[in-house]
């Protein structure tokens, strides 16, 4: 939704990604983008380089972090060093809310750097949701977590995925990060119905929305981020906008990253479906 | 099954290393059988089984890890040949996984690692553990912390009997037996060269040049790897250089430090005050020099 608690009711349009191939190109040339998004971990270190571009952007942009590695669902604590350097972060960018996957990665404290998929059980819901309320207690920000591709489902699971994200987010109280494309990739893989899942989302928890591109392999679909949006997925996200309103979309382009411009063309491309919803709205 | 009993089953799967095909292995090398456990946890579907469900994790976890460790160790990989490197990069993922929510950390375990396990380099084990501490120093250089560098006014002021200093965080010293430094550029440079030409024949070139590099002989060399802007340096430094850098380091006054640091130095006793007044002016420039603390007596 625009502008609501989970996304520290602020309005932002289309963004996209931060990458490396980048760095130079909005450096030098400055375009106008609404903001980025960067991947947490990536500046979670001591000094050097990548901070010091992350300042510029930061003079100039609106930047909002996404993280890969915080592992809500893993069913063990936070470490406490991703904790204190994240809060770091947060405190650097001012970020004005924060997302990362629901999904698990580490146990026993070994880390897959996989984004691994939840069984949908009451007591996972229970515990990812605990989870996502310590660290918003000790980041002091709103959380949104967003929905996982996945590729396979378990034999334990007690509800569909898109019950599990209503459960665990009604039980966090926390915002949501509507990934439209990984939506369709797990229909594709569990055959189920992507607009279902769309439907069913409550509406008013959606912080920001992801599109992006993937891979068609012949038995399932990789969640690759290297090709443009395909048609379902702009009809599964224009189904998104129709629900929840003006709604800040960022484009993933994260393997085989074209020019900047392709890129953001790319992305602007939800613009035709943003302007619909305001329409609407208007209306 | 509860989450957690879940969880481990499936990362121990997914953990399990692959077969030389690049498939997921029926049994793993312990005995389990990851059929069984795939069938357990994970629901097949009207196109692939359990076991090829989990498959595609298993497959995504070692072509995610060996990729990140060969980005960080491309010196290793010219000192070892792409077949031992690959042999290397499994076992020590396999013994060492990932306990790091970030992928940097992934070798930081390298060192001590390859020091047990001298069978994979062969000959080549002193030369490839000097090229893993300087890709491991790399590291720490590109991102470690700075603080705040003492100035060469701040040093002149102080009195040198009492004056401790502490050392950048991102600066690592390095007592090395090989130049590993010039192969590392040489490999870089030959990497950036075969980006940009894809010529076979340049490229079989520049591969050889590399292995001729590789095939050095042992020539004791004296390292900083440091940080200037940006931008990640390798310095060269006189044996006496780094003997007092070391010291300091270890906590040694400035005084003491200068006097064991020289005690076995070959320069004349009038040439010594001027050289190490070069030396300090030079580092205090660079900014390597940051103030004493309590904390860093107990680092």
């Amino acid at each position: 939704m625009p502008a609501n608690t989970f996304n520290g009711y602020t309005d932002y349009g289309i963004g996209i990604g931060l990458r490396v191939p980048h760095y130079q190109h909005i450096l030098t040339r400055k375009p106008v983008v609404d903001w980025f998004e960067i991947i947490s971990e990536n500046f979670m270190i001591d000094g050097g380089r990548p901070l010091r571009i992350l300042d510029e952007i930061l003079d100039q942009y609106k930047v909002v972090q996404h993280g890969v590695s915080m592992y809500f669902g893993s069913a063990q604590r936070a470490d406490r060093e991703h904790l204190r350097r994240l809060k770091t972060l947060v405190q650097r960018t001012k970020t004005p809310w924060l997302s990362d996957h629901l999904c698990w990665g580490s146990v026993d404290g070994r880390y897959t750097h996989d984004l691994l998929p939840m069984p949908y059980t009451f007591e996972a819901a229970r515990l990812t949701a605990q989870k996502i309320r310590e660290v918003r207690d000790f980041l002091e920000i709103p959380i949104a977590v967003e929905n996982v591709s996945s590729y396979a489902e378990f034999h334990v699971s007690e509800m569909t995925e898109w019950e599990f994200l209503n459960e665990v987010v009604e039980r966090a109280d926390c915002g949501i990060l509507l990934d439209v494309n990984n939506i369709y990739v797990s229909s594709q893989n569990h055959s189920f119905d992507p607009f279902a899942y769309v439907n069913s989302v409550p509406a008013a928890r959606v912080a920001q929305i992801h599109i992006a591109g993937h891979s068609k392999y012949r038995k399932y679909i990789l969640d690759t981020h290297d090709h443009p949006v395909i048609d379902p997925v702009w009809k599964l996200y224009a189904r998104a906008i129709e629900r929840t309103g003006h709604t800040a979309t960022l484009l993933e382009w994260d393997d085989s990253i074209p020019a900047f411009d392709e890129v953001h063309d790319e992305a602007l491309k939800a613009n035709k479906f943003l302007s619909s919803a305001s329409l609407a709205t208007a209306v | 099954m509860n989450l957690l009993g879940i969880q481990r089953q499936m990362a121990r799967a997914v953990m399990t290393p692959l077969t030389p095909s690049e498939r997921m292995r029926s049994v793993a090398p312990g005995g389990r059988c990851l059929r069984a456990v795939a069938t357990k946890i994970i629901k097949p579907n009207d196109r692939l089984t359990s076991f090829e469900r989990l498959e595609i994790y298993n497959r995504q976890y070692w072509f995610r890890v060996l990729s990140g460790f060969a980005e960080d160790f491309p010196g290793l990989r010219a000192v070892l040949g792409t077949r031992v490197f690959d042999k290397v990069a499994q076992a020590y993922l396999r013994d060492c996984p990932s306990r790091s929510f970030t992928m940097r950390n992934i070798g930081s375990q390298l060192q001590a690692w390859l020091n047990k396990h001298p069978a994979f380099a062969k000959s080549k084990q002193k030369l490839a553990l000097d090229m893993v501490r300087l890709e491991w120093a790399e590291i720490n250089a590109f991102d470690g912390k700075r603080d705040t560098p003492l100035t060469p006014e701040d040093l002149a002021q102080a009195d040198p009997a009492k004056l401790r200093l502490r050392l950048q965080p991102y600066l690592t010293l390095l007592d090395l037996r090989y130049p590993v430094d010039d192969l590392l550029l040489e490999v870089r440079k030959n990497s950036a060269e075969v980006s940009v030409a894809s010529n076979a024949f340049s490229e079989r070139h520049k591969t050889k040049r590399v292995t001729a590099v590789a095939r050095m002989k042992p020539s004791p060399i004296f390292l900083a790897v440091h940080r200037l802007g940006e931008e990640v340096y390798f310095r060269r430094l006189e044996r006496e250089e780094f003997a007092i850098l070391s010291l300091l380091r270890g906590g040694k006054s400035l005084n003491a430090a200068i006097e064991f640091g020289l005690r076995k130095s070959a320069t004349p006793l009038d040439a010594r005050p001027l050289l190490v007044q070069k030396w300090f002016q030079t580092w205090s420039t660079l900014g390597w020099f940051c103030p004493w603390t309590k904390s860093s007596a107990k680092s």
